[in-house]
């Protein structure tokens, strides 16, 4: 492009503003942070400059929250996609072209509003005097909802279908309808086309949503802060307790830059395997 | 299907039903319906607290949506003119700027902040200048930061989708670039930069966690909204609640329309 040629001042200045907030806002805290990570707790809380492992390796401390992060964080990520694809395979192959954006928007929408809000219906809802109450009255008594795994695996489920719905539509709307006639043509099941068809195209949207998902669902705090309610908590409760009421920065650093690295993995991963293997597959179609 | 799919928009909305069916409630206690009242807004907009935290959140997020359409249109237009490294490096910060979570962006920004003034206060203290505390500021700031990301990414598929022989027509007919950029390039790009702000206008007024840590005295809504709910609720909450999930979803709502009228057009 011609543009190319122009001048370098220009660019640099277009592209200072967001390279200053990047540079204060992003990177130096990261790495004030890593510098904290190695560093001690003074006598009233802070930082204390010093240069120990101690705190990564006091890590098995809080334990119980990488646990829960690690392994609700996966299993509402695998929930919300299961009940997430058939509401994306409704919206991209039933629906009518014309409602299809409306609808999916209208699936969007919850995301971006006010999450404190909806979870706090959820404590209506799954609290005592909610689905608990409905179900003494039929007959079962005892069930406590509020404040356990299903809880809090109901809340990502809630939560994160918004986000997960629209990447599996969109790899299921660019999907070529013709492969599905011409599987049914040669005899397959509509079962078998699914296994063999649409599932695997629709693979890559699966992959997108779920990393998606997984990484915001690791670094939550109100959803195991309301429906966990300080009994199922996750690193970001930690995160909370550590920098605001036991005040042990340096601790709270080490947590903060497990838990990015966790997240970086896991992005690496995604674009090695899932990315890498949808190119070839793309090739192998073309 | 068809089941499913009604169940599934039950599920998303049915929430979001109870807040707004319970503010309307007369009664004071959250689950037990007592006839319909507009009460609860009216004590809510009398109580100077929640005003006041409504008019921290709504400067916060005008300020927030201003700064970073401007700041992630021109970062958005100065990743078209770069190449190799810049590039890439822009690409990485845009993508870990977004990745990195929330909680994470407000500790590791709270640490950043009180070190440094720890180290300036004094200085400034001694030459008789005022002191450095977070507030609003820091929260625009942080604001700003992760919403250049989510412009520059519109602003960026907008640019590159954009019919190039207009440019280059503008450009054979003498034009400056200045004009060129006015008078083709920005029209082109406005839908992808309104839908932006509005993006960043949404996210800013919702955001709880990374105003929670850097928020220093200053009082947003949801930092309001979260103590009042650890404090056990009085219905004034579903009021306030109600007014900000219909904010949000009306502005959402604006933000996909201008989208995809402006993709119709291009």
């Amino acid at each position: 492009m011609e543009s190319n040629t122009r001048s370098p001042l220009v660019t640099g200045l277009l592209l200072a503003p967001a390279g200053i907030f990047f540079f204060f806002l992003l990177i130096l805290p990261l790495v004030v942070m890593l510098v904290f990570s190695f560093g001690e707790r003074g006598a009233a809380g802070g930082y204390v400059p010093a240069f120990t492992a101690d705190n990564y390796l006091n890590l098995p401390a809080r334990s119980k929250a990488f646990f829960n992060t690690l392994t609700l964080a996966p299993l509402g990520t695998l929930l919300t996609a299961i009940f997430a694809f058939p509401m994306a395979y409704f919206l991209a192959i039933k629906v009518p072209a014309k409602w299809r954006v409306v609808m999916l928007v209208l699936v969007m929408a919850p995301f971006w509003t006010s999450q404190l809000m909806r979870y706090y219906a959820w404590i209506m809802i799954l609290g005592s005097k909610g689905i608990p109450s409905w179900l003494a009255w039929v007959g079962i008594a005892d069930v406590r909802l509020l404040n356990t795994q299903t809880a809090v695996l109901i809340g990502a489920v809630y939560g994160f279908l918004p986000l997960m719905v629209p990447p599996i539509y969109v790899s299921l709307e660019k999907l070529d309808k013709r492969l599905l006639e011409a599987s049914a043509d040669l005899g397959a099941t509509p079962w078998r086309t699914f296994w063999q068809i649409t599932f695997p195209l629709a693979l890559p949207g699966v992959a997108t949503g779920s990393m998606l998902v997984f990484i915001l669902l690791m670094g939550d705090y109100i959803l195991p802060q309301y429906l966990g309610g300080g009994k199922v908590f996750f690193i970001g409760n930690a995160l909370v307790d550590l920098f605001l009421q036991s005040r042990n920065w340096p601790y709270g650093a080490a947590v903060s830059i497990t838990l990015v690295a966790i997240m970086f993995v896991t992005v690496f991963f995604y674009m090695r395997f899932v990315l890498g293997k949808t190119d070839q597959r793309r090739a192998a179609l073309v | 299907m068809r089941i499913y799919a009604t169940l599934i928009y039950l599920f998303l909305y049915a929430p979001i039903a109870l807040i707004v069916g319970l503010s309307f409630n007369a009664g004071n206690q959250s689950m037990v319906w007592k006839g319909f009242s507009v009460a609860w807004y009216g004590k809510a907009f009398s109580n100077p607290l929640i005003t006041e935290a409504l008019g921290t959140s709504v400067t916060i997020g005008c300020l927030t949506a201003l700064l970073s359409a401007i700041f992630g249109t021109m970062a958005a237009l100065g990743l078209e003119r770069t190449t190799g490294w810049v590039k890439a490096l822009f690409e990485a910060l845009i993508y870990i700027g977004i990745l990195v979570p929330g909680i994470v962006i407000g500790i590791s920004s709270l640490i950043t902040f009180v070190t440094i003034f720890d180290l300036l206060n004094p200085m400034l203290e001694q030459v008789g200048l005022f002191r450095l505390q977070m507030g609003t500021w820091s929260i625009i700031a942080t604001h700003v930061l992760f919403n250049i990301a989510v412009v520059a990414l519109l602003v960026r598929a907008r640019l590159q989708g954009m019919d190039r022989s207009l440019v280059e027509a503008s450009e054979d007919l003498y034009a400056t670039p200045l004009g060129t950029f006015r008078q083709i390039v920005l029209p082109a790009l406005a839908p992808s930069i309104l839908a932006g702000a509005l993006l960043a206008f949404t996210f800013s007024f919702e955001d709880f966690i990374i105003a929670f840590f850097v928020a220093g005295p200053d009082v947003t809504l949801p930092i309001y909204v979260f103590s009042a709910i650890r404090r056990g609720v009085t219905p004034e909450i579903n009021a306030v609640g109600t007014v900000v999930l219909m904010t949000s979803l009306v502005l959402l709502m604006v933000a996909q329309w201008v989208l995809q009228r402006g993709e119709r057009k291009g």
